[in-house]
């Protein structure tokens, strides 16, 4: 009996033992890379950075070029994808209790959601950088919103599934036609969920560097024709550490901590913004 | 408040106060519980006699703003005590919850399970045990021929007494029941009233329920709480017909709660 | 207008799956040739020579299984005792930050592990972890092998470890969310009997969710399968078969990143699309799987509250 008493409070002991050295694991990670990326990346943000194109080998310059490409795609691509994200969300809460379209888009949909977002670069270039026979800023663009979509389309559903059917009941018996509820009842009572969702669909893909490898690739000097091959950071970042020059590799580290930075900031603002407001109503 | 003083008293609760972080949920609560009877706790939701039932195995530690002090003797043996050691505490007071909560497990391992905790039997040994509790649970004769099949599959009825079986498999020497009949329908909870009025044969129960008429069937001793007071606490007899406070009679005439 | 806007947003939602089908088709027809060339030998040929025209795609089909392979057997275990710490372990004051710290790890972007595998990572792991595997367990008999190899820090084994990490924070938060579906009665009546805390972690949590730990795992797949840019960075692209975990390798999705916007041709250009269509076919197996076995896990959730 005893035997049996000890070892349990040992396999007790033991297991929860490596509980909290798996936490401290996760958080080592953590810790060790924004580290990293504040080490390298903090010396390499100067004001040149913002100020200077991306430099040939050997010289030195700045990534201005590729923010600007980066900015010009990720907002492009969150404004092609979040109407149709949204739509299409309030379509599977709204209209989607029968019929097989509900429930079959929303498991093609959790698929996208998380599938490999090279695949989705591939895409574009097949349909579209192969046809007009060149790398662009739209293709880069197209890229980004069919990542922004599912995430969009999955929050969208969920917050709107929060709301409270009592109140499209009463709006109802107002008298208002099912659009009208669903556009100033539901979706406005659903802003800060489906807001957060379009920040964290942002967050994504401003750090997505796969799917623009084949559609916006890059360039070197200042662009803003959008049907021009376009910089942007995570390829810039791509190209310049993996190259062995240390110029390059500095800003690439410049690069890193400051998409880094605007992603955490993106996700952290997306918390607290839908925190807040999940604790008001 | 001693109105046991005629029985042997099995736990002995000296000055309880409970806190949930700094709200005071049970003030100054002094009671026995007699051996091998059934005692009651009442009153209007919030009063505190979950709480009460709670501390008796101090299930409440689970949580960490939650803390009491004064003493629970159990054998002689404060079970507020900090070495109190948890495990073979519950070993000595089983429970039963207000909902079924079958573990995801066949039914002769749902009975094993807390059997294995403690002993090293034989497989001949622990079918005669996983057999004896579900006699005793009156459980047996509808599922001896599907022991290895899901808990889950049994009725509400059925899950609670396996619940039951479970708890005294291993056989502790006090049952605490919180509101075991409460999701239960009208036949079922009759069955287990039977089988609790059968069981005090060998333990020492304890049950919390927010159903009157189910305290004056079952139950020996019972003693009415309100807002984290012990208002009144006796015979059940002399509690139901015969209220000292006025409080006890208003409640249970229905007047209010 | 009602049934305007009704249209409208089924117009949407249908578009979703038309967007799956026109991936579909666009990878096969972009295949085409690739498939004409090798039919059903390009899954099994070791062959990789842009000079001479001959493609198969064994090495990165190897390579994607292994690496997520590895990185899923570290990640695991780890994810597993974080959901168990902050579920059952963690002090309240805690919980919330340190959940939100795991989940900032799986926002950080992938390239961002790539790079940090490249530069801090693998030199560290090439001076101080690789030579004492290769002295340690590469004499030893059955694996000895798979970890004796030039300790260069890049390679299958580094990738693996990246991609764990990458992964760690998605298990650990699906397992954490689906213990915490567990009703807090069952696991009291596990506490009551007097069971540890482990034991009602082993005995009542884990049997109660295992669907949807199987659905998180193979989410974690999903995403280790398709990892692109942490790969790239430190798998070394080598079109090379070894048993060595320290020797470099190819995934499908690096060998797409390295070589698709250089590669002259026909038929090495179709071949890569043909390797995405393998990757996409993969990652939707998987991630199917994921979705049902969730799916049936938030079933029976409904069934029993």
């Amino acid at each position: 009996m005893f035997d049996l008493y000890a070892r349990r409070r040992l396999t007790n002991a033991i297991g929860l033992t490596v509980a909290i050295l798996a936490m401290a694991f996760g958080l080592f990670w953590l810790c060790w890379i924004l580290w990293t990326l504040l080490d390298h990346g903090l010396p390499a943000l100067t004001l040149k950075v913002f100020a200077q194109m991306t430099p040939p080998p050997g010289s030195s310059g700045g990534l201005l070029n590729a923010i600007y490409g980066s900015l010009l795609m990720t907002v492009g691509g969150t404004l092609v994808g979040t109407p149709i994200g949204i739509m299409a969300g309030t379509y599977l809460a709204e209209y989607g209790h029968r019929g097989w379209l509900a429930p079959v888009t929303r498991f093609i949909n959790d698929i996208l959601l998380s599938a490999p977002s090279i695949v989705i670069g591939l895409f574009i270039y097949e349909v579209y950088v192969v046809q007009v026979k060149h790398f662009s800023g739209w293709a880069g663009t197209m890229a980004l919103a069919i990542i922004v979509i599912p995430i969009v389309i999955r929050t969208t559903e969920n917050m709107l599934r929060l709301i409270p059917s009592t109140l499209r009941e009463a709006a109802a018996a107002l008298g208002a036609p099912q659009w009208q509820i669903i556009s100033f009842v539901t979706l406005r009572a659903a802003r800060a969920g489906i807001i957060t969702g379009v920040m964290l669909g942002i967050a994504r893909i401003s750090g997505e560097t796969a799917p623009l490898l084949f559609t916006s690739l890059n360039n070197q000097f200042w662009n803003s024709n959008m049907n021009q091959p376009m910089a942007n950071l995570p390829v810039v970042i791509f190209q310049f550490a993996m190259s062995p020059y240390a110029d390059w590799q500095d800003l690439a580290w410049g690069g890193a901590l400051l998409i880094t930075a605007s992603v955490l900031t993106l996700n952290i603002l997306a918390r607290v913004l839908f925190r807040q407001r999940a604790s008001t109503h | 408040m001693n109105a046991a003083n005629h029985a042997t008293p099995r736990i002995v609760v000296k000055d309880l106060n409970f806190y949930y972080g700094k709200f005071l949920a049970l003030k100054n609560i002094n009671l026995d519980i007699a051996e091998k009877k059934v005692t009651a706790f009442i009153g209007p939701s919030g009063c505190g006699k979950s709480t009460l039932l709670r501390t008796f195995n101090r299930m409440y530690q689970l949580y960490p703003q939650q803390t009491a002090t004064g003493a629970i003797m159990l054998d002689g043996d404060n079970i507020l005590d900090k070495h109190q050691d948890l495990n073979k505490l519950r070993a000595k007071i089983g429970m039963v919850f207000q909902k079924p909560t079958p573990f995801p497990m066949s039914i002769y391992d749902n009975i094993a399970f807390g059997v294995k905790l403690y002993n090293n039997l034989s497989k001949n040994d622990m079918d005669e045990r996983v057999e004896w509790a579900l006699k005793k649970a009156a459980l047996w004769v509808e599922v001896k021929d599907k022991l290895k099949q899901s808990g889950m599959g049994l009725s509400g009825g059925q899950q609670q007494r396996l619940c039951i079986a479970r708890a005294i498999a291993v056989k502790p020497e006090v049952l605490l029941l919180d509101e075991p009949t409460s999701a239960l329908d009208p036949i079922s909870t009759a069955h287990i009233e039977k089988l609790i009025d059968e069981l005090k044969e060998d333990f020492t129960i304890v049950i919390v329920t927010h159903n009157m008429q189910q305290a004056a069937r079952v139950s020996d001793y019972t003693a009415y709480m309100y807002l984290g007071d012990l208002v009144e606490f006796g015979d059940t007899s002399t509690v139901f017909t015969n209220p000292k406070r006025k409080e006890t009679e208003d409640y249970i005439t229905g007047r209010f709660g | 207008m009602d049934s305007l806007f009704h249209n409208l947003t089924r117009l949407a939602a249908s578009g979703v799956l038309v967007l799956l089908a026109a991936i579909l088709f666009s990878l096969i027809k972009g295949s085409m040739p690739a498939i004409h060339a090798f039919g059903f030998g390009f899954l099994i040929s070791p062959d990789w020579d842009p000079v001479t025209d001959r493609f198969g795609a064994l090495i990165p089909i190897v390579g994607t299984l292994v690496t997520s392979f590895i990185a899923l057997l570290i990640a695991i275990p780890v994810s597993f005792g974080i959901a168990l710490f902050l579920t059952e372990l963690s002090p309240r004051l805690l919980r919330r930050p340190l959940g939100v710290a795991i989940e900032l790890l799986a926002g950080i972007p992938s390239i961002i592990y790539g790079m940090w595998g490249l530069f801090v990572f693998a030199p560290l792991f090439a001076d101080h972890i690789e030579p004492w595997l290769n002295d340690h367990i590469g004499p030893l008999p059955y694996i000895g092998p798979f970890f004796s190899g030039p300790p260069m820090g890049i390679g299958i084994l580094t990738a693996s470890i990246i991609l764990a990490i990458m992964v760690i924070p998605f298990i650990s938060a699906v397992m954490r969310d689906v213990f915490d579906v567990v009703p807090v009665m069952l696991k009291e009546s596990a506490y009551g009997l007097g069971s540890t805390t482990w034991e009602v972690m082993m005995s009542i949590v884990l049997p109660y969710t295992k669907v949807g730990v199987v659905g998180g795992i193979m989410l974690g797949l999903g995403r280790a399968l398709g990892e692109t840019m942490a790969v790239t960075f430190v798998i070394g692209n080598a079109h090379e078969l070894s048993k060595s975990l320290l020797n470099p390798g190819n995934s499908i999705s690096s060998a797409l990143a390295n070589e698709f916007t250089e590669a002259v041709g026909d038929l090495y250009t179709a071949s890569l699309v043909e390797l995405g269509l393998i990757l996409f076919f993969i990652t939707f197996v998987v991630l199917s799987l994921a979705r049902y076995m969730l799916y049936k896990l938030g079933q029976r959730e409904g069934k029993v509250s």
